[in-house]
């Protein structure tokens, strides 16, 4: 089964605005959590599409890796990150009783 | 020489030690300590100036076959602006400056002492602030002294500037009292005012004579003045010799000191001070620095600008009439004798006016200068007497005053003398440099020694009506509330001095014993002059004829005083508003500069400079206050712009 290389990349594009429409749209700071999480993967996806499809693998006895080793790094931060994110949550909902984007504007002018 | 030259700096340390002393410790003595101490330490700078002065004209070591020689007793550079441009201070000693060491160290020795009695209160108190009346009596004699011992005309402008500071601050030594601060305000800008020409006066004539010396500036050579030479006399501005104009200008500086008309304003103002200061500052010595600066350049003004000379000799005549009317209508005694001194000091500048140069020709200088000396003396002698009835009586009015001559027999008598001397009764000082005065003005001006004439006959009326109106004519309405009576010797013993000062060298003079000609000239050679008697005679006659007029209207309480103002009813009235010329000023200052020029330069700075700027803080103001909506503080909404933003550049990069 040959999949052409322009379906990832759609796929990818489609997650990407997914979650950036989710990160821009939704209230739940989880789910906007959840949301730039997905913008993480739509990029992994396109790392590892390039990589596997794109890059010129002239040497068959030392393949080229650098997208899929970029790809184990962001999902390394991606969980940093969310580690980080939950707890500023947790602060904020300690400090407002809810988690809504919207009860969060202490940086007005 | 050396012993003088090592004496010479003492004159000026003491006096400026005294004043850091009493000025920044003077709060933590006892009043009468610091009155002590300051009167102890200024008789000792007193004894050095005479020691000095005396030396100087009698010691023979300066003098050179009948002339006597300035020397500089030190001359140290003080600021070194360029490698020809080094102002100096030092001592310059020469016969001038002489008279001056003794003038001013006498006088301020007696208010020194004097000042001890006047300042204290009756019930055995003193003002607070004695310690600053003291401490600004030492700057001020240290100032004075620096002034008249000066070797270039930069010095002088300095000292010229400390007196007028400590003038200030001595008018406005009782400081709770709104009266005292505009007259110390006045006195202060009126004078700075004039400072502002002298200036200005220096500058000129040090750029084109390239010198502040006054050894340089003055020195004559060939019936002129050798540093000024031909090329200089064609320099002109707007018609005029630029020389001349220098030495105007510098006139005009002097002019403000002294008290001159149009400038006279601000010294019978002055009289809101204490009255000791009134006699050491606004009788005795700073005032004449106007005279003393035109002698000090006379030959200048001599050689190089002898029209200025002659407008000095006019502005002079014209001032001393003028003072001499008001003065016979003023009521407050030391108002009277504020206008008596204006009147006087332009007596001197209408000596110096017509005088010539060398020997007998400068009788004008030499009698300017002697008539100084005596005005000096028996002028604050009459302040210090006026102090003492003040003292008595609680009050400057006249018409609180009168039968006083019992009470007070030695405030009296001294304040007769001195009444007798400025009238011009012999054998009593001023009569001998009045005549002088009176001989020089007829040999070169008969306009000003009309004038003279007329205003010596004045001036005896009003000085008598002034003491008729204290020691005679009767009670005042009310009676006294205190018994006044004689001062303590503290303030008796100044008066008895200078009483006897008058009268010494009154007589010294008649007897030849000490001719005036003999220690001073234009020239500063010796001549001898004799008492001209087809002008002193008639000179007496108008003294005696004003006493009598006063006599006649204020021995006894009648009502002639009224019925002969009946008859001046419109002069008198103009002399006692004293001609409207604070008036005028007042229009000049308030209606045409401020109302016409300054307000509407406020209201274009006010309302369209102001405005301006203002219009540029509205706008920015109003716009951030519309923008900063953008700033809602949700994330979200950035990220929306964020990403508007991000695809409006791809879209544009594509």
């Amino acid at each position: 089964m040959n999949i052409p290389v322009a379906s990832y990349f759609i796929l990818s594009t489609l997650l990407f605005f997914i979650g950036v429409y989710g990160f821009v749209a939704r209230k739940n700071l989880i789910s906007i959590l959840m949301s730039i999480e997905l913008i993480l993967n739509a990029v992994n996806i396109n790392f590892v599409a390039a990589n596997r499809y794109i890059l010129p693998n002239l040497n068959v006895d030392k393949p080229l890796m650098e997208g899929y080793i970029y790809t184990l790094f962001v999902i390394a931060i991606a969980a940093a990150e969310t580690a980080v994110a939950i707890s500023i949550i947790i602060n904020v909902y300690r400090q407002h009783k809810n988690i809504d984007a919207k009860s969060i504007n202490e940086l007005k002018h | 020489m050396e012993q003088l030259a090592n004496l010479a700096p003492f004159v000026l340390l003491l006096p400026l030690c005294m004043f850091l002393v009493l000025g920044l410790f003077g709060n933590k003595m006892a009043h009468k300590t610091a009155g002590l101490l300051g009167t102890a330490v200024f008789g000792v700078t007193s004894v050095i100036c005479y020691y000095i002065a005396i030396n100087y004209f009698f010691s023979g070591n300066f003098q050179n076959g009948g002339t006597f020689e300035a020397v500089e007793l030190f001359n140290m550079e003080w600021l070194r602006m360029t490698d020809t441009l080094c102002i100096h201070i030092g001592f310059l000693l020469d016969p001038l400056s002489a008279i001056m060491l003794i003038v001013i160290s006498t006088v301020s020795l007696m208010v020194h002492i004097y000042s001890m009695g006047y300042m204290k209160e009756h019930d055995g108190t003193y003002d607070g602030g004695l310690q600053r009346f003291y401490a600004v009596l030492s700057l001020f004699s240290f100032a004075m002294l620096g002034l008249v011992i000066a070797t270039n005309i930069f010095q002088m402008y300095i000292f010229w500037e400390l007196v007028g500071v400590s003038s200030f601050l001595l008018i406005s030594y009782y400081y709770y009292k709104p009266s005292a601060v505009r007259a110390a305000k006045k006195a202060f800008i009126v004078t700075r005012f004039a400072d502002m020409f002298f200036l200005i006066g220096i500058l000129i004539l040090s750029y084109y004579t390239g010198t502040f010396d006054f050894d340089k500036l003055t020195l004559v050579n060939e019936g002129h003045v050798e540093i000024v030479n031909s090329t200089m006399r064609d320099i002109t501005f707007c018609g005029f010799p630029i020389i001349s104009i220098a030495v105007f200008l510098i006139f005009l500086g002097g002019a403000g000191k002294s008290a001159m008309f149009p400038l006279h304003i601000w010294l019978p103002d002055a009289m809101e001070g204490p009255t000791p200061a009134s006699a050491l500052i606004h009788a005795a010595t700073m005032v004449v620095a106007g005279v003393y600066l035109v002698a000090r350049l006379f030959p200048v003004y001599h050689f190089e600008a002898p029209h200025v000379l002659e407008i000095i000799a006019y502005i002079g005549a014209f001032t001393s009439i003028f003072a001499a009317i008001i003065a016979c209508a003023q009521t407050d005694i030391k108002r009277v004798l504020a206008f008596s001194t204006i009147s006087q000091i332009a007596y001197m500048m209408v000596a110096l006016g017509v005088s010539g140069y060398g020997e007998a020709e400068g009788l004008g200088y030499t009698a300017s200068i002697w008539h100084l000396f005596t005005h000096a003396m028996f002028k604050a002698l009459l302040f210090m007497g006026a102090g003492a009835i003040i003292h008595a009586v609680h009050s400057n009015e006249m018409d609180d005053m009168g039968n006083l001559r019992k009470r007070m027999p030695i405030t009296h008598i001294t304040f007769l003398i001195a009444c007798l001397a400025i009238a011009g009764i012999p054998p009593f000082s001023g009569f001998f440099s009045k005549d002088e005065i009176l001989v020089a003005a007829l040999e070169n001006n008969k306009i000003a020694f009309a004038v003279e004439y007329f205003v010596a006959g004045l001036t005896a009326f009003y000085m008598f009506r002034l003491y008729y109106r204290i020691f005679w004519f009767g009670e005042p309405k009310d009676g006294y509330k205190h018994e006044p009576h004689e001062q303590s010797l503290v303030m008796t013993f100044p008066l008895m001095f200078l009483a006897g000062v008058t009268v010494i060298s009154g007589i010294c003079w008649m007897f030849g014993l000490l001719p005036f000609t003999h220690l001073i000239s234009s020239d500063f050679t010796n001549y001898d002059i004799h008492t001209h008697w087809n002008v002193a005679l008639p000179s007496i006659g108008a003294g005696v004829i004003g006493i009598l007029i006063a006599t006649f209207l204020f021995l006894e309480k009648t009502g002639r005083p009224n019925k002969a103002v009946s008859y001046f009813k419109r002069p008198y009235k103009w002399a006692v508003k004293k001609f409207y010329i604070d008036e005028v000023y007042l229009y000049v200052t308030n209606n045409i500069i401020f109302k016409r020029i300054c307000q509407p330069i406020a209201w274009f700075d006010r309302h369209v400079i102001d405005g301006f700027m203002d219009l540029l803080a509205w706008i920015t103001n109003k716009s951030s206050e519309e923008i900063k909506e953008v700033q809602s503080g949700y994330v979200q909404q950035y990220a929306w712009v964020f990403i508007i933003g991000v695809i409006t550049i791809v879209i544009c990069a594509i």
